[in-house]
């Protein structure tokens, strides 16, 4: 037998409605996905717009990449990425990305704001590009 | 109940199947190649030459160091507590202290010499580094790799010539003019001279070589027949603090090219 067996359960379900608040109040309100700018002077110079690699890879594998370049060129001396496609570029987040997406709010930090993230890079790299 | 060879058995194979998915997951990362570039330049032990006599005025020696700062966006702080130096100038007691003497003519004592890294063989700063933050190329180069350093300040309290700086504070603001090619540094890590290693990647000699207008000459050590060895081999010359067992890469000559016997 349960005594208080009424106040445990509704307890419970209040307990229950607010730790799921957030996505009751948020529902069908969805944040409007961030606009990502390639409109800087080197990409529109391009005859043809394409990233090192394709869009999707890029999107989703970004950050693996800059780290597994930053141990590349700073540790074991490999200096040139050649991509999937053959193409070879010179591995540098300021001489090779930073060349294209000199645009920091309107590309990078409009996902990294969206995805709540603060990735450091920026402590050292970029600071010749406007913020 | 389970028993414990079970659990056992459904641990293990939890823990092969976790190995398998995380060795799919680092697959994904590299997508493509990487390798050396072919315009780098190569060498097994870099080596640099100091002709003191070419260095004429203070001023040319600070011209040097401008240089060298302004390229790698070294901080401009003026006070000694807090400052950043990669390259700078020092008189003969504090450059070559082991031979100083009271009867040193007073010509040798105001000589100012530039002093900076020495890449030495058996550096100090990378044993006591406990992250591997510094730590020595098979090309002999002294590297910094800021984003694994911690600033414990172990290699500043190793190094014996006092070649390393610590960032006290983001040293940004104190940069009149970021040089974009180039990151900067941040607060809480130990900087110094890279031997310009991201030049020579690209092909390029050292800035301060280029600078000096031929006072200082870079070259593979190991290669008998570079200019640094030529230059060895025609002058007498010093190293600082070779007592210590470093093995500096920094190499001084004194007197001029020998044009007066
Ligand atoms: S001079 Fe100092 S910082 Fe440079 S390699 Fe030698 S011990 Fe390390
Ligand atoms: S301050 Fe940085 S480079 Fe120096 S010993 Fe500590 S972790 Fe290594």
């Amino acid at each position: 037998m349960m005594y208080n067996g009424g106040k445990i359960i509704t307890g419970l379900i209040i307990f229950a409605l607010i730790i799921t608040a957030p996505f009751w109040l948020n529902i069908g309100q969805a944040d409007e996905p961030p606009e990502i700018s390639l409109d800087t002077p080197v990409i529109n110079q391009l005859s043809e717009k394409e990233c090192i690699e394709s869009a999707e890879f890029m999107r989703s594998q970004h950050p693996q990449l800059l780290n597994d370049w930053r141990d590349q060129v700073v540790r074991e001396g490999k200096t040139v990425y050649t991509s999937s496609s053959g193409k070879e570029y010179q591995i540098s987040l300021d001489n090779t990305c930073l060349q294209c997406h000199s645009n920091r709010s309107e590309f990078c930090d409009a996902c990294h704001a969206y995805t709540s993230v603060d990735p450091y890079c920026w402590d050292c790299h970029g600071g010749g590009i406007a913020k | 109940m389970m028993n414990r060879r079970d659990f056992l058995k459904i641990m293990a194979s939890l823990g092969i199947g976790s190995a398998l998915v995380l060795e799919g997951i680092d697959r994904i990362g590299t997508a493509a190649d990487t390798i050396p570039g072919s315009k780098n330049l190569q060498a097994g032990h870099w080596g640099m030459v100091i002709d003191v006599s070419k260095f004429k005025t203070p001023e040319d020696i600070q011209r040097v160091a401008a240089a060298c700062h302004k390229y790698h966006n070294v901080p401009e702080i003026n006070d000694p507590q807090h400052e950043i130096k990669w390259i700078w100038q020092e008189d003969f007691e504090h450059t070559f202290a082991e031979l100083e003497s009271e009867y040193l003519s007073e010509k040798v004592k105001q000589m100012q010499f530039p002093v900076l890294c020495n890449h030495c063989e058996n550096p100090a700063c990378v044993r006591v580094c406990p992250t591997q933050a510094t730590f020595k190329r098979p090309d002999g180069i002294v590297a910094m790799d800021y984003h694994r350093c911690i600033g414990c300040r172990y290699c500043m309290a190793a190094c014996p010539y006092g070649a390393r700086s610590f960032n006290f504070f983001d040293p940004r603001p104190y940069i009149e003019e970021i040089n974009s090619a180039v990151p900067t540094r941040t607060k809480g890590v130990v900087e110094k001279c890279t031997f310009c290693m991201e030049r020579l990647d690209k092909g390029q000699q050292p800035v301060c070589a280029e600078a000096s207008g031929g006072a200082i000459i870079f070259g593979d050590l190991s290669d008998p027949d570079s200019p640094v060895r030529k230059v060895l081999r025609d002058n007498f010359f010093l190293r600082r603090k070779v007592e210590l067992g470093t093995g500096p890469s920094v190499y001084y000559i004194i007197g001029g090219g020998g044009s007066n016997a």
